[in-house]
């Protein structure tokens, strides 16, 4: 038996390959780690759907472990995943790297047509900005640009 | 390829799932079209985003869906070599982009009925469907919010963006009509309990839809007679080209792999 805080340690530093500064750790994608006869199991949660980097991140979490032992990814759906599993210091990561972290709970997007919240600058902290587009560089992010620095940015959709 | 393909014998949940699943793919490969060809790159890049959702979420239908027939089946027997008579897809799917105003008219109808479908889903008796519509819903109320603001944009615009979204929109009502019409497909399922009624979903929809037409200044939705055939295999000329296109390199080459 491997000690679960080492194979935590080791995941930290399994980086989401759309956003570099988040571990899988931080996105709270991680749902439970057992281990099962020697062999280690990992149930992670997709991101979103369609999420093209689920691969690549199942590949890595399996990398990152193999010095421990063989491990087997999960791939668990229930219950969703949601920007609510983020934790504040991946949150702090994300503005520190320039994209503004989601706001507000995730069960808010359940009903249409919510309205837009106020997102702030990761660069000035100005909360004068505006949506350019809803969807933005990845699907997980929509566009928007402040109105006192000009610069325009990601913000981690809320979902 | 081992799998033997026998969709008429196949029962009602997985006639359901493949129903759901082929909305999904089809509406996703349209739009997939887009690709490379949006008037200004944040709305291309707007509407692959849209298409790469549909398609991850067809492709989690027609896992559970080749889970169901068993027999070795996969997703990509599924996706890749049933013929047109075989896809239980809305024809509002299938048909052409067109400019830009029909491509969002269509989307604009599909999302609004897709936003609830899914709540009705997160409802189902069946708990993998459940589960798939609780993830799913998220990222439709961001489909369905981008299509009703270019809907709004377009109808409230110039002129010319008035009439051109007003003549998408009603040339798309009678195939959204085939929402609420019910097929053996839909019958089987609310029937047993994993899927919605679907007229009982049209009042939510025409409400929301006229809610948008309004702040648009654009008539009330007239849904009149429905276009209707997509859900019991009867397609367009439209859906065998798309086929083809989809279809052709996995067919060409069937043990193809990235
Ligand atoms: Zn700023």
């Amino acid at each position: 038996m491997v000690d679960n805080e080492a194979l935590e340690r080791a995941l930290e530093s399994v980086m989401d390959p759309e956003v570099p500064v988040l571990s899988v750790m931080d996105l709270g994608l991680v749902r439970a780690i057992y281990q099962v006869k020697e062999v280690i199991h990992v149930d992670v949660a997709p991101t979103y759907t369609g999420c093209p980097a689920m691969d690549v991140i199942h590949e890595r979490i399996k990398a990152s472990l193999e010095p421990f032992g063989e491990t087997i990814i999960h791939s668990v759906i229930d219950p969703p995943w949601t920007t609510d599993w983020m934790t504040e210091a991946g949150k702090k990561k994300l503005e520190a790297y320039g994209i503004a972290p989601p706001v507000g709970k995730a069960s808010d997007k359940r009903t249409l047509w919510a309205p837009s919240p106020n997102v702030r600058c990761p660069r000035c902290k100005s909360e004068r900005t505006d949506l350019v587009s809803l969807f933005g560089s990845t699907a997980c992010k929509s566009l928007y640009q402040c109105q006192d620095c000009n610069e325009p940015f990601d913000y981690f959709k809320c979902f | 390829m081992t799998y033997q393909m026998k969709w008429d014998t196949c029962d009602p949940k997985t006639a359901y799932v493949l129903h759901l699943a082929d909305d999904a793919l089809i509406l996703g490969q349209r739009l997939a079209e887009w690709c490379g060809h949006g008037p200004i790159l944040e709305q291309d890049i707007a509407l692959t985003n849209i298409s790469l959702d549909l398609i991850g979420l067809a492709r989690q239908y027609y896992q559970y869906a080749a889970e169901l027939m068993g027999e070795g089946c996969s997703e990509n027997d599924l996706a890749y070599h049933r013929d047109s008579r075989a896809f239980m897809n809305h024809l509002i799917c299938e048909q052409p982009n067109g400019h830009w105003g029909d491509t969002l008219a269509r989307q604009f109808y599909f999302d609004t009925f897709h936003f609830f479908q899914l709540e009705a889903l997160a409802q189902s008796s069946d708990e993998r469907l459940r589960h798939i519509a609780a993830k799913a819903i998220k990222e439709t109320s961001y489909h369905a919010q981008y299509s009703a603001e270019w809907i709004i944009r377009l109808g409230d615009g110039t002129e010319e963006s008035h009439a051109k979204i007003a003549q998408s929109l009603r040339h798309f009502a009678p195939f959204a009509h085939e929402f609420f019409v019910a097929a053996e497909v839909d019958r089987a399922a609310s029937e047993a309990g994993f899927g919605p009624k679907v007229s009982d979903l049209s009042s939510s929809w025409v409400e929301k839809v006229d809610a948008i037409l309004q702040l648009a200044t654009l008539d009330p939705v007239d849904l009149g007679f429905p276009k209707k055939g997509g859900k019991a295999g009867l397609h367009s000329e439209h859906h065998g080209y798309l086929l083809a296109e989809m279809q052709s390199l996995a067919r060409a080459y069937p043990d193809a792999s990235w």
